[in-house]
């Protein structure tokens, strides 16, 4: 048991919490006030950024039950948000909903589609299903687009009302910020219990051994769509929030790109840890100012024509290399190098 | 040492092909409750597909398998599981990245009855549910001697002690009937004779029949019941351990195989 040293559980429900001892609680509590005078810390100007990382919480949250915890794949993730966000601004513009109505209605029909394209991981595995999830990325934008633009907007840009509640509304990024975090700790909270619960560990006995899993008792078919309808409710409610932050949609947010930026998160964070995925959303996310920062510098060693190209090409090369690097020297991601530390931490003094 | 419980499981002519090669041609036995009953044969006889029949994995072209009287030919695995049928497997398949009490744990599975919602919240009915799965969970690691394992993931435990983390995760289902496919093999003779005594254990505990496949004779002689024996996917023999011993197919079946190649079974 990897506590600090001479800490032991006496019952089964201490040893199977998540904060155990004094120092974790304090860390804890620590940790959440932090997050409460965030925006005063970092100053307004900074909020607009750490609310797209706390969308991106919600989101990685659903695309880590996925493929980290049951090992299945998709490269649609970002239409599920798609379908989170224009169901949001559809009922919300269209039938008057109120956006607390709203939500469950954008969080349940992301799940579902979400369910629906993960159909065909009842037969296939791997590349050939990431291929059909890509058909939902494709799929879902060209229905935004041409069904109803009408409704839609088609590619013109939607505006929403911002949300209230209690007389208190949501439209500053400060604002805006106190909802998304409120989501993202939820999110967290929620899917590591997920994680320790019965469907955590049926969802990786199918990842590990579906064989197996299926012999000792776990419904795989049910167990994988079961994954792929979790996962896009959390896409969903993280749409929902996209659209609340920007004020906005357009489908042009909800692109392959983004998808496969989530991906990297994933890789990044390492597959199937709950901290890893919200440190790989913060490396990956930290990575497009840092790319515009280092971009122009580097670009004024080339000349004028090269130099451009550098300035607009740097953020995806930053990340291609990113990515390299950690499939190549830390497959297991952000996450693992988290569990390292704190084993170090646990054991000290006696390092062995 | 005579079983004269109830019968429990009946395979009635089973037979299985893989292209051209027959892997069971017409093989019928029975296993009572309280038995422990040995599958032997030579290598590629059909013993584990014999038991991968018996556990849903399989689907064999005739023949039946009945379990407590229900023909069970058409049932899933994963709903042969709840009936009680649990089993190890030769090759160790155990869920790699969980710790040991996660694997055991993932096999209460069938046992626990909340669902995502509650699993998410982690309150009340399922954190109750929980804790009482676990200290059934404990007992298995008592019994097993898994105490070391309990918080290490599987992939870096030895090979032995994987062997009883398989064990323990077949039990951890509750069975009915367990069947064990080679659980001692590559084993050193401690670890064997541990594992026998663990078996004889679960006989003693839960009077299920247990079928177990087994290549070193030493083993078959001091723990079996009876023994079916298998050669090239047709059953040659049945009977007492003694009576085993002493059959003429047996032995030259065993002898055959022994000129062929470098022989495993004593
Ligand atoms: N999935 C499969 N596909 C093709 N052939 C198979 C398959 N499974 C088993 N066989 C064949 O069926 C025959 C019986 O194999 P089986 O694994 O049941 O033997 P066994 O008695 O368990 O042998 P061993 O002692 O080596 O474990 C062999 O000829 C094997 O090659
Ligand atoms: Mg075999």
């Amino acid at each position: 048991m990897w506590r600090p040293c001479g800490i032991f559980d006496d019952t089964y429900e201490k040893d199977i919490s998540i904060v155990r001892t004094l120092p974790q609680q304090v860390l804890t509590i620590t940790g959440l006030i932090a997050l409460l005078f965030l925006p005063q810390l970092l100053g307004a100007g900074r909020i607009t950024t750490v609310n797209l990382i706390g969308i991106s919480v919600v989101s990685i949250m659903g695309l880590n039950i996925l493929i980290g915890l049951t090992g299945q794949i998709s490269l649609g993730h970002s239409a599920f948000m798609g379908v989170g966000a224009y169901t949001l601004v559809m009922l919300m513009n269209h039938l008057g909903f109120s956006f607390w109505l709203a939500l469950p209605f954008s969080v349940l029909s992301a799940g579902l589609i979400g369910l629906l394209f993960g159909l065909p991981s009842l037969r296939i595995k791997g590349f050939y299903l990431a291929m059909a999830t890509l058909a939902a990325q494709f799929l879902i934008p060209w229905i935004i687009v041409h069904v109803r633009p009408d409704l839609t907007g088609g590619t013109s840009t939607l505006n929403i009302a911002a949300p209230s509640i209690l007389g208190f509304t949501f439209d500053s990024q400060v604002r805006i910020y106190y909802l998304v975090t409120f989501f993202a700790v939820a999110s967290i909270v929620l899917t590591r219990n997920l994680q320790r619960s019965k469907i955590g560990r049926a969802f990786v006995a199918i990842r590990d051994n579906d064989l197996a899993a299926e012999i000792m008792g776990v419904e795989i078919f049910r167990y994988k769509l079961l994954s792929f309808f979790i996962c896009s409710l959390y896409a969903g409610l993280a749409g929902a929030l996209w659209a609340v932050w920007m004020g906005a949609i357009n489908v042009d947010s909800f692109t392959l790109h983004e998808s496969i930026w989530y991906l990297g998160m994933i890789i990044v964070g390492g597959l199937g840890s709950v901290p890893g995925a919200v440190f790989g959303v913060i490396f990956i996310r930290a990575l497009e100012p840092f790319s515009h920062y280092i971009g122009p510098p580097i670009a004024s060693y080339f000349p004028d024509a090269i130099g451009a190209a550098i300035k607009s090409g740097i953020s995806p090369f930053v990340f291609g290399l990113v990515i390299l690097v950690f499939l190549i020297y830390e497959p297991r991601g952000l996450g693992h190098r988290w569990e390292i530390f704190k084993h170090f931490y646990r054991r000290w003094p006696f390092s062995y | 040492m005579v079983a004269d419980g109830n019968i429990k499981l009946e395979v009635e002519g089973l037979s299985l092909s893989f292209g051209s090669v027959m892997a069971l041609i017409d093989v019928s036995f029975r296993a009572r409750e309280g038995e422990i009953l040995a599958l032997i044969g030579p290598n590629g006889a059909g013993k584990t597909s014999l038991l991968n029949c018996i556990s849903g994995f399989y689907h064999p072209r005739h023949g039946q398998v009945r379990f407590n009287g229900l023909e069970i030919n058409r049932v899933s695995p994963s709903r042969r599981a709840k009936l009680g049928i649990s089993r190890t497997f030769q090759n160790i398949e155990l869920y790699k990245g969980l710790t040991a009490l996660d694997n055991l744990m993932a096999a209460r599975h069938v046992f626990i009855k909340y669902g995502p919602v509650a699993g998410s919240i982690f309150f009340g009915k399922a954190r109750k549910e929980e804790i009482e799965n676990r200290s059934i969970v404990e007992e298995i690691i008592d019994l097993l001697e898994l105490a070391e394992a309990r918080h290490r993931v599987v992939e870096s435990l030895a090979y032995g002690l994987r062997k009883r983390v398989d064990l323990g995760r077949a039990l951890a289902l509750e069975p009915k009937l367990l069947l064990l496919d080679e659980p001692m093999a590559g084993m050193n003779v401690e670890e064997k004779e541990d594992m026998a005594r663990f078996i004889l254990d679960i006989q003693e505990l839960k009077h299920i029949p247990i079928i177990i496949v087994e290549h070193d004779m030493g083993v078959v002689m001091d723990i079996s019941h009876r023994v079916v024996v298998l050669d090239f996917g047709t059953k040659i023999a049945e009977g007492s351990p003694q009576e085993i011993k002493r059959n003429e197919k047996v032995i030259s079946a065993y002898l055959g195989k022994a000129n062929q190649s470098g022989e495993r079974a004593k």
